[in-house]
């Protein structure tokens, strides 16, 4: 049974759940440091640790994240919003409940907006609620387990999308629309691998050309793109299988094993928790007023899709090269600091192919890109493309000069200079060139006069072989034209 | 030891004590010893401490002194011996909040409260016994044994601060902490003859407080007098920012207030509050109080207060949804008590809490857990919250006629120890007279104001709109100077019935 042999008769009905961990100082409510990669419970303080008597404290720069990424989706940022609390026993939740939003998250509504299969695509958003993150159990060789609660409080939005996804590939474009959306913003370093963003996806089918959602089945334990196309795959397959068997779906969570390529189930819909929610007394409502919403307004930078227009509207790009400079927060602002140098506003095309072509080819990961070590900042791709342009070296010459400013961390004109490899264009010395190939090489210059045009490249390729490759190329042909006539 | 000493903690007198080491008149060091000599002599019997700090009373005696000769500066409340209910954690001193599953645990930090009254020059002398996790109203539910009444130790001294309020009446501190979630401070201070304050909640911080029901904990002061629960209510109230729901207006001028007298004040007598089950005698005794502060100079009003009867209701839904809630991290995992030789994560849990807690907490987690099943939350925890917001507004209406309105405390006095510990729901219902101002958050105190046939004091309860304090203290300062209630003594404590 192929995917395409399923999805002929079934459709996938996706919704996803994306937690995203919010890149602030500081826990939501405690001043632990949030960072990542603290030697194990150094970043605990009596609150995370719930100790007796702690009581939250809202960081504010939390809010002011999450109020942004509402405004960037076109959601509706709730005027008051308020904490809750969602009951459960596990070892790495230290309060026995986790502060979370339920009946009033910070943001209804909105959509996540991406390019999918060649087109505008506009994935609508449930809800955006704030809550805080979890601690870690490790199942230590020996038995015993361990639990670090560094990541407990770390402030996550998790950002609800209604079941609009159709396709396990369009989940994760959607994912993908994401990260760049919350890394735009600054609010998420969208490191997959160390879980800055996690997804749950909920999952069901239906026969094709029919309404009623089918049972659902919530997939637990998603953290890559690939992870997400694989794990909805792998249900959608699980899923018609069983009901082509005849069998029916059960209502249940299941966890993704990305090693095994499988899902197995965790628990079923009567041993769900009930997380007895109710308003978290130790915080008073949240309130956002119009003067915070103005504020978080004007503080947001051009986001992804806007960039991705204006790249081919203003600068008249090919929608190929405005979807690869627009789709990383760092590619863009590269490019963008390179185009502001005099002259490059005309020279867009030719600087998307220098970035496209070389500087990505050299660059494992687009952080690099804003990394104060990059060897070829944006001023100085810029310089060599001005040179390139005036003619100073030749575009073949100008990869060779690329090459050299990557590895040695020269500008563009001290490579030149040094090496000697300014275009030959003054019209004396080529001329002189020219005049000396042409005689040396009667017979050729004879067949050429009878006919033979493609012996242009022989004398060209003489004249450069003479030149070193300096020889200015438009030069070169304007002179033979006439020696040849 | 100096008759000088021995009188001022005789009197007891906050703000006396305080004055006399300023004055030089007495060493703190001396009068931390007296405090500990009584506690020797006379805890054994009451079980009012759970763990006295001797040498660090001591230590701090000798600092406010050694500050003292120096010349420097102290706080207002420069070597006055206090007793701390063991619900307030204590930095480096064992905090258990009378539970076996918090046994062993030192808070590595302070609570606000008890810095602020460190700060002050106050002097711990050590915790104070209490309901398990402030859960009840006769000080029978301690992990650790009871609280014995020094009116009578064969009675209880009332709960949850049992231990803060017969500390005081005995004499073995000159003032105390205790909290209020629907009563706690208020009714331990009416059946031990003591005044018992508890302030607006978010007047005072929480932080350092170990939760029971988050919404309705208040901590607040227990003292001999008016005027010492005003010095001392002084020192803890006003804003911190590490309890989001404190209040950041300023704190008022309580010890000034309590001369402030009542003049034109408007004393509310709301007749729900004279209900079946008021024992005849506390009846009189808060009437005649209220003709008191009425000769006084203040007016009487009759108020109404309908939606009285719902408020045990209401208190217990949302007091134990909120109980069953906080009292989840008490897992064996992270500290306290925790089982051994379990064979699964879900062993452990609950053999933790089944080892750790005593009866009446999980008597509350269950309630309060089957409170806020999914699907019933509209129907008993949104419900009770309605019911608080008509209780609210009862109040709110009554202050249109009235600037504070007088109770009964408790409808019953100090009942025998075992008298009713099998009956949780009377003592449930007990608290009628006290929910009511947990659920709106307002202003109470609790003074004595007379003694039963059996020699078991009374109190009235004084309620004032939000952040009126200070007429609590007018009304509590005027009635004092009226009247001797608070000079009684037991006489088995302190070989007198009158000290002045």
């Amino acid at each position: 049974m192929s995917i395409a042999d399923v999805l002929s008769r079934w459709e996938p009905v996706i919704g996803l759940e994306v937690h995203v961990q919010l890149a602030t100082k500081t826990k939501i409510f405690s001043p632990s440091s949030a960072a990542f990669g603290i030697a194990p419970n150094g970043a605990t303080d009596p609150l995370v640790l719930a100790l007796p008597g702690t009581l939250p404290r809202l960081n504010r720069a939390a809010v002011d994240m999450a109020i942004r990424l509402g405004l960037a989706v076109g959601g509706r940022v709730r005027p008051e919003c308020r904490f809750s609390r969602k009951h459960y026993f596990y070892p790495d939740l230290p309060k026995g409940y986790q502060i979370s939003q339920f009946d009033e998250p910070i943001v209804e509504g909105g959509g996540i907006e991406f390019l999918f299969e060649g087109k505008p695509h506009r994935v609508a958003l449930t809800r955006i609620h704030m809550e805080e993150d979890a601690g870690k159990n490790i199942h230590a060789s020996d038995g015993r387990s361990l639990v670090d609660y560094n990541r407990a409080g770390v402030p996550l939005c998790e950002v609800v999308s209604e079941p609009d996804l159709r396709s396990a590939e369009e989940a994760a474009e959607y994912v993908r629309a994401l990260r760049v959306l919350v890394r735009t913003l600054g609010i998420c370093d969208g490191n997959m691998e160390e879980g800055s963003l996690r997804c749950d996806a909920n999952v069901s089918i239906r026969p094709r050309g029919t309404v009623p959602y089918g049972t659902r089945a919530e997939l637990k334990n998603i953290n890559s793109f690939k992870n997400v196309k694989d794990a909805v795959t792998h249900e959608i397959f699980r899923q018609a299988a069983l009901l082509e068997r005849g069998e029916k779906i059960v209502q249940e969570t299941r966890l993704w094993d990305a090693n095994r390529g499988v899902s197995q189930s965790m628990r079923s819909k009567e041993d769900a928790h009930d997380y007895r929610y109710f308003p978290e007394p130790d915080l008073p409502p949240i309130h956002v007023d119009e003067a915070w919403l103005a504020d978080a307004r004007s503080r947001l930078p051009e986001l992804p899709m806007a960039r991705m227009a204006r790249y081919q509207q203003t600068l008249g790009l090919p929608e190929q090269d405005a979807v690869v400079l627009s789709a990383e927060r760092e590619i863009g602002g590269y490019f963008d600091a390179a185009l502001a140098h005099p002259g490059m506003k005309d020279l867009g095309k030719r600087l998307a192919n220098w970035v496209m072509n070389e500087l990505l080819a050299r660059v494992t990961d687009p952080r690099e890109l804003v990394d104060a070590n990059l060897p070829i900042p944006p001023a100085n791709l810029a310089e060599l493309v001005t040179l390139v342009e005036k003619g100073t070296v030749s575009g073949k010459l100008g990869k060779e000069v690329f090459a050299k400013m990557w590895d040695e961390r020269l500008t563009a004109s001290a490579i030149v200079e040094r090496d000697g490899l300014a275009q030959v264009s003054d019209s004396g010395e080529l001329e002189g060139i020219c005049v000396q190939v042409v005689a040396a090489n009667p017979d050729e210059v004879a067949r050429f006069r009878a006919g033979d045009k493609k012996l242009q490249g022989f004398f060209v390729g003489q004249i450069m072989k003479q030149t070193g490759g300096k020889a200015n190329p438009k030069a070169v042909s304007e002179i033979l034209g006439r020696l040849l006539k | 030891m100096s008759s000088r000493v021995e009188s001022l903690v005789a009197s007891g007198h906050v703000a006396e004590i305080a004055t006399a080491v300023r004055g030089g008149q007495v060493r703190a060091r001396e009068v931390v010893e007296c405090y500990l000599d009584r506690i020797a002599k006379h805890d054994g019997t009451l079980g009012c401490y759970l763990r006295v700090d001797a040498d660090g009373a001591r230590r701090r005696g000798d600092g406010v002194d050694a500050a003292l000769a120096s010349g420097a500066t102290v706080g207002p409340l420069a070597g006055v011996p206090i007793g701390i209910k063991d619900i307030f954690c204590t930095e480096g001193i064992e905090t258990t909040c009378a539970s076996k599953i918090l046994k062993g645990f030192i808070p590595p930090y302070e609570s606000t409260v008890t810095a602020r009254l460190s700060a002050a020059g106050a002097i711990g002398l050590g915790k104070l016994n209490m309901d398990e996790f402030a859960m009840g109203s006769s000080n029978e539910n301690s992990a650790f044994g009871p609280v014995r009444n020094p009116w009578d130790p064969a009675r209880v001294p009332g709960g949850s601060s049992g231990g803060s309020a017969a500390a005081v009446a005995a004499g073995l501190c000159a003032a105390s902490l205790g909290t209020d979630t629907g009563g706690s401070i208020r009714q331990p201070a009416a059946l031990c003859g003591v005044t018992g304050v508890k302030a607006t909640y978010g007047r005072v911080s929480r932080w350092g407080v170990i939760a029971f029901a988050s919404s309705l904990d208040h901590p607040g002061p227990f003292g001999r007098t008016i005027r010492d629960a005003a010095w001392m209510l002084s020192a803890i109230a006003g804003y911190d920012p590490n309890d989001s729901t404190s209040i950041a207006a300023p704190v008022g001028n309580y010890v000034q207030a309590c001369a402030g007298g009542v003049s034109g004040l408007r004393v509310g007598v709301p007749e729900e509050y004279f209900s079946v089950g008021l024992e005849p005698e506390i009846e009189s005794a808060v009437r005649a109080a209220v003709e008191t502060i009425r000769q006084a100079g203040a007016t009487v009003v009759p108020v109404s207060l309908p939606h009285t009867r719902y408020a045990v209701a209401a208190y217990y839904l949302i007091s134990t949804a909120e109980a069953a809630s906080n009292l989840a991290r008490y897992d064996g995992i992270r500290y306290g008590h925790r089982a051994t030789n379990v064979g699964s994560l879900e062993e452990l849990y609950a053999r933790t809490r089944g080892e750790g807690f005593g009866s009446e907490p999980k008597r509350r987690i269950m309630l309060g857990t089957y409170v806020l099943r999914s699907g019933y939350y509209d129907a008993y925890y949104g419900k009770a919250q309605r019911v608080r917001r008509l209780i609210t507004n009862d109040f709110q209406a009554a202050f249109a006629d009235c600037d504070v309105i007088a109770t009964p405390t408790s409808p019953i006095s100090a009942f025998k120890i075992g008298e009713k510990i099998s009956d949780p729901l009377a003592l449930y219902l007990a608290d009628v007279y006290t929910v009511g101002p947990s659920l709106a958050g307002l202003p109470a105190l609790s003074q004595p104001c007379g003694f039963s046939s059996a020699g078991l004091p009374i109190g009235w309860q004084l309620i004032a709109p939000p952040l009126g304090e200070e007429t609590l203290f007018r009304v509590g300062g005027a009635y004092e100077a009226a009247t001797s209630w608070h000079q009684r003594r037991p006489r088995a404590l302190f070989g007198t019935e009158v000290v002045a």
